[in-house]
């Protein structure tokens, strides 16, 4: 009964509007400052790892509730929930640092089973495929192997050893006649547990996991590799090529700079020969 | 009626009562408060692990998942269907605070209750202003602004500085700094704005007064004939807005205290010394008939 009140309606609409006005405008600086906030909050650190089967970090937060179920559900507490005002992934959220506790690989996954939302994504049923980063050696100047010893902690220690990281045999340049066993870390295989950084037996680790976005480079969307082509197709990718011969060192072939090779008619000025 | 009023606040009540009787639902309610809370700790501080995860998500006796609806809205409106072990969850909480009451999360469950109460308490104790006062409608309007934050970053937004949950998880978790959001709760209660927090500005009390919007357990004025205008109640409640329809009904009018605001916090019951107010369900419109005009003064002077 706004007229009745003896004030004439147009001032009670004029101070509603005014009002309305006031409260929408007030809401539009808080919100816009809780989007501030939220982006703000997106960069995720170096070293924070999300859980296995961890959605995409854009998806994760919008799906993650913080409840903590993955956290206490994990049995070698490797898990933690960001807080406040560290500097860690967005506040509440679940992660890891390889370096303090590594994530053990459980077989039955405990941390996804126990995730309410599908943060963590129910569809990793195998821990094998966990993506939550891939260990890079990120310091071959310091890495043992590297420097002709045999460490090799890295490697025994990977729960998928062989697959995930292996030793490449190359030459030892420095002594001459030693090899080095290069601990090289295969992406496809590799989940990004961080046992491996775990253990590395230096003051500072040498292997260290990144997040997939650091880790990995990309190949171009119209990059094709001609072997993998070929196996796909059985049969060479572009028809009617001359398979020309190989051109081996060595006596009988067609190597011209070969010792026992034909003759070359044409010889570079100054090669020695 | 002129030396009563000049009594503080509760006393009449205090003396009819006895201190107990004035301050039943209070202690219930502090009771109640130490419980969910004690729930929650029981598991990181004894190792009993019969209600696990914090107040945004749980499990109790590792079946029966709660989640908070609001959160989970927010993930939904950012992009993200949860999976069903969440819905069911949050079904569950819905419908439990749509029957008794949205807000008795506020006055029953949630941490930052007691903080703004204390803040509240002290805010009389040193007779301040009451500040600034903005509508009551503000938290609606934020709860608009914290969905549409959500949306537009695709992040469950308000979890970012929700002083309730990041109280509730420093508490079971780890702290960190959260406690400087509930430190500044209680000193924008103090300073800023009387019973400013859960009285104008939060949208998690916003959302669940929606939720409890149509809910059945309701306080009524149904003794409203014996009310004696000390205006104790209006004193202590946290939303005095939702008294007056009730209690100052013209005859066949409801006596419910219908407004979703209220907390069914149940100080009204507690502070008056006529019992005006009871627990009921929102139908039932029974007005006790006023039978002996002096009864209530003639208690009064037997005390
Ligand atoms: S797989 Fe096991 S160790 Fe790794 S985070 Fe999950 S529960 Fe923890
Ligand atoms: S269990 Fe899922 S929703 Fe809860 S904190 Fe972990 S990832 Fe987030
Ligand atoms: S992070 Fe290291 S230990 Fe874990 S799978 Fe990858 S290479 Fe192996
Ligand atoms: S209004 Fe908000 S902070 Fe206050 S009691 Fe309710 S939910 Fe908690
Ligand atoms: S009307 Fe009574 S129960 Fe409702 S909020 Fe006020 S004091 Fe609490």
């Amino acid at each position: 009964m706004p007229a009745a009140g003896g004030k004439p309606r147009s001032t009670d609409r004029r101070r509603f509007l005014r009002d309305a006005a006031r409260a929408a405008g007030g809401c539009a600086i808080a919100g816009m400052g809780l989007t501030y906030l939220a982006r703000d909050a997106r960069a995720l650190p170096a070293e924070a790892l999300r859980p296995p089967g961890a959605l995409p970090e854009d998806d994760f937060l919008a799906a993650c509730i913080r409840c903590g179920l993955c956290v206490r559900d994990c049995p070698y507490d490797t898990l933690k929930l960001a807080e406040l005002g560290e500097d860690g992934p967005a506040t509440g959220t679940p992660y890891f640092t390889a370096r303090d506790v590594p994530c053990e690989m459980c077989e039955d996954i405990p941390c996804v089973a126990a995730c309410p939302t599908g943060a963590l994504d129910p569809a990793l049923d195998d821990i094998d495929d966990a993506e939550m980063g891939v260990a890079v050696l990120v310091d071959q100047e310091n890495c043992l192997n590297f420097l002709g010893l045999r460490c090799d902690v890295c490697y025994r220690v990977c729960p998928v050893i062989d697959k995930a990281i292996t030793l490449e045999l190359r030459h030892n340049e420095v002594s001459g006649h030693h090899a080095i066993f290069a601990p090289t870390v295969h992406a496809d295989h590799c989940t990004g547990c961080g046992m491996c950084e775990k253990s590395c037996v230096l003051p500072e680790a040498t292997i260290k996991v990144l997040p997939m976005r650091l880790a990995r480079g990309s190949s171009a969307e119209h990059y094709r590799r001609g072997w993998e082509e070929k196996e796909l197709k059985g049969a060479p990718v572009v028809e009617g090529i001359i398979d020309l011969p190989d051109r081996l060192p060595g006596p009988g072939t067609d190597n011209l700079v070969a010792p026992g090779g034909f003759d070359p008619a044409f010889k570079l000025p100054g090669a020695g020969q | 009626m002129s030396v009563k009023t000049r009594l503080p606040v509760g006393e009449e009540a205090i003396r009819e009562k006895g201190w107990i009787g004035a301050h039943r639902f209070l202690l219930l309610r502090r009771l109640s408060q130490a419980f969910f809370l004690v729930l929650f700790l029981l598991g990181p501080w004894f190792g009993l692990w019969w209600v696990t995860g914090t107040l945004a998500g749980s499990r109790t006796f590792g079946v029966l998942p709660l989640t908070d609806p609001l959160v989970l809205l927010q993930g939904m409106v950012a992009g993200h269907w949860p999976e069903f072990t969440a819905l069911l969850g949050a079904i569950i909480v819905l419908v439990a605070y749509g029957l008794i009451g949205g807000r008795v999360y506020c006055s029953w469950v949630c941490p930052i209750n007691p903080v703004t109460d204390a803040a509240h308490w002290l805010h009389d104790k040193l007779g301040m202003p009451k500040g600034w006062q903005p509508k009551r409608n503000t938290r609606f309007w934020i709860l608009g602004a914290v969905l549409a934050a959500s949306a537009i970053t695709g992040t469950v937004a308000w979890e970012l500085i929700n002083p309730i949950t990041m109280l509730h998880r420093g508490l079971v978790f780890g702290m960190g700094f959260a406690w400087a959001l509930v430190v500044a709760v209680f000193l924008f209660d103090l300073v800023v704005a009387r019973r400013g927090w859960c009285g104008h500005v939060c949208p998690v009390g916003a959302f669940y007064s929606l939720v409890g919007a149509r809910s059945l357990l309701r306080v009524s004025a149904a003794n409203r004939q014996a009310c004696d205008d000390c205006m104790d109640c209006y004193a202590v409640c946290p939303e005095q807005q939702v008294i007056s329809p009730a209690l100052k009904g013209k005859p066949g009018e409801t006596p419910i205290i219908l407004s979703p605001d209220c907390t069914n916090c149940g100080r009204c019951i507690d502070v008056c010394s006529v019992d005006v107010f009871a627990f009921t369900h929102r139908y039932d419109q029974r007005v006790v008939p006023l039978t002996e005009p002096a009864a209530p003064p003639a208690t009064r002077n037997a005390a």
